[in-house]
């Protein structure tokens, strides 16, 4: 039986590194032309992903190397395209929230609540003090447990397999927390457009308080393994650096950006759900490398725990949804018995829900960076176009000009450390 | 230093550009402006060169798709933000679907290189200059633009499945 023949475009693009056997020079794809005598090994083209353990998701990278050193990259993404954008065209508003779970999956309830905030803000909702700050404790919650994987991966891809399984209990009671407010853990589905299907709970308030007294110590203790230690300072210091300049022009935004020495922050710029309210440093880094990314994420772990104690403080009295009877499902009770509720009911199942015209702009800090929504409204029940900010899709074709002329190990830790998540990536 | 508003931003950007604004007007909290194609690359050049304005970070490319408004079927939209003012502008461009071409704007901001090739992807709109102008979510060989109105979501021929009361 003859082989089956795969059509690979992507990897015939980068085997069009070609050698010229008359001046002795090699192009690369990418335009680089490098003289015979400046290569030390022999040049290979190899296939870091697209199921390689060290991608953490399905994105492939083909690398032509100089032995270890790497000369140059070309990306494929869109191995998990699953046409969010087009598929949000033909659901009703409520029915685009589990679509949201599956971008950036680490940091789900970001997503859903975001989503919410974009059409509430289409529908001019007024939403109580409490939803805020509900939606708040939610959201930070959702930033530690994204930055705890993606830092303690960082520890794998360096060879420190300890600190990957450390954070995971503790990141456990983040997903039980979830679980107690909506069900789910990992797609979560959280939260309605105008606020939440039930308040906190007292089982959820007394774990709150649990993981705020024992997540600080076990995090410090996880953290002393790897903060100051010294293989793991040389393995990641200057590793896949970027400079401000560069990184503003590939248009990071998030943790990366902020490593790279940028305080660019929407929680700070366009304040949404009463972060003004809240103390809270953004921290940066200086060099947007590889250490100062893992640090500037640790620090923002610490920083979502003082943000969540002030808003668990103060949390306000008051309804934990806004009064948005286009869109939030009535009582049970007051369906059965009350004619109003049913019709809301009834419209709200079969999106039949009048939405104004309108196009709106909405962005919220996600675990990645800047997570956006355009919103095209032209009244009718589901979005005329919905086009997501992914911060991942944007930042991620600096990839090559990160890790050219460093080595293959390095590449992985970089891959790592700027967080791509496949989901994002490939909407 | 006085931070701008939608207003004075809108005021600014008429003295600026003049009649190269086609329309303008502001839609929940964002100024949203309507330039002719072949003048978005300089524009934004302007934009984001303008010392006062500063305009340095680019958000968002993105293709919308109105089949009913003839001669301009194909919209490309481009968010701008301006952290000096925290401001954000909304540009639009109308293109025919016939010869929906645009000049890239890779050279003015890196990161436009993949939303522009994600934006032909879906919506087929060409953007000269491009540095490599291949899909980039679909397979190569997908011979439509998926995001365009006609191509419905799912299979119109099915008949065991009563859609009426549900989606578009």
């Amino acid at each position: 039986m003859q082989p089956e023949k795969i059509k690979m475009t992507a990897f015939l693009d980068a085997k069009k590194n070609t050698m010229n056997p008359n001046d002795n020079l090699i192009h690369l794809s990418n335009g680089q032309v490098l003289a015979k005598e400046n290569i030390d090994g022999e040049i290979a083209t190899i296939n870091f992903g697209p199921t390689h353990p060290a991608t953490h998701g399905i994105f492939q990278n083909i690398l032509t190397v100089d032995g270890e050193k790497i000369l140059n990259s070309v990306q494929t993404v869109g191995y998990i395209h699953r046409a969010f954008e087009k598929l949000a065209e033909r659901r009703p508003y409520n029915q685009i929230t589990p679509i949201t779970d599956r971008l950036n999956y680490c940091s789900s309830p970001i997503n859903n609540l975001g989503w919410h905030m974009t059409v509430e803000k289409l529908l001019n909702a007024e939403i109580p003090k409490r939803v805020d700050y509900m939606r708040v404790i939610v959201m930070e919650l959702a930033r530690i447990a994204d930055h705890l994987i993606c830092d303690s991966i960082i520890g794998v891809d360096t060879g420190a397999l300890t600190s990957f399984f450390y954070p995971f209990s503790e990141r456990e009671k983040i997903y039980e927390l979830y679980e107690e407010m909506c069900g789910a853990r990992l797609t979560t589905n959280i939260g309605r457009i105008g606020g939440f299907d039930k308040d906190f709970s007292p089982v959820f308030h007394t774990k709150l308080k649990e993981f705020l007294k024992t997540f600080p110590p076990a995090f410090e203790e996880w953290n002393g393994m790897l903060e100051r230690n010294r293989i793991f300072m040389d393995r990641t210091k200057g590793a896949g650096s970027i400079s401000a300049d560069r990184a503003l022009a590939y248009g990071f935004t998030g943790p990366n950006l902020r490593a790279a020495g940028i305080d660019y922050d929407v929680r700070v710029m366009h304040p949404y759900s009463s972060y003004s309210d809240f103390d809270f440093i953004i921290p940066v880094g200086v060099n947007g490398d590889t250490y100062d990314r893992f640090m500037v994420r640790q620090e923002e772990i610490r920083q979502s725990l003082r943000i969540i104690e002030q808003a668990h403080n103060n949390l306000p009295e008051g309804a934990f949804h806004g009064d948005v009877p286009e869109f939030y499902l009535p009582d049970k009770k007051d369906v059965y018995n009350n004619m109003e509720a049913l019709i809301y009911h009834f419209k709200i199942i079969m999106g039949e829900s009048a939405v104004p015209v309108g196009e709106i702009y909405h962005s919220v800090e996600g675990g990645n960076g800047e997570l956006g929504y355009y919103l095209i409204s032209d009244g009718g029940r589901s979005p005329y176009r919905l086009q997501f900010r992914r911060p991942c899709f944007i930042y991620y074709q600096a990839y090559p000009e990160m890790i050219t002329g460093s080595n293959i190990s390095d590449a992985v830790i970089t891959l790592s450390s700027i967080n791509v998540i496949a989901g994002e990536l490939d909407a | 230093m006085q931070k701008m508003t939608n207003s004075s931003l809108s005021e600014r950007l008429h003295s600026l550009f003049e009649r190269r604004i086609l329309a303008s007007e502001e839609l929940y909290d964002c100024l949203v402006i309507e330039v002719a194609a072949p003048d978005v690359f300089d524009i934004i050049q302007e934009l984001k060169s303008e010392s006062q304005l500063s305009f340095n970070f680019l958000t968002l490319i993105g293709g919308v798709h109105y089949p009913e408004s003839t001669g301009q079927e194909l919209c490309v939209v481009y968010h701008m933000h301006s952290w000096k003012h925290a401001l954000r502008l909304r540009i639009k461009t109308y293109l025919s679907a016939e010869n929906p071409r645009i000049q890239s704007i890779t050279p003015l901001f890196d990161c436009a290189n993949w939303m522009e090739r994600e934006t032909y992807d879906f919506f087929g709109i060409q953007f000269d200059n491009h540095p490599n102008l291949t899909r980039i979510l679909n397979m190569d060989e997908m011979d439509y633009f998926p995001m365009l109105k006609q191509h419905p979501l799912e299979d119109a021929t099915r008949e065991d499945k009563d859609d009426r009361f549900f989606g578009r």
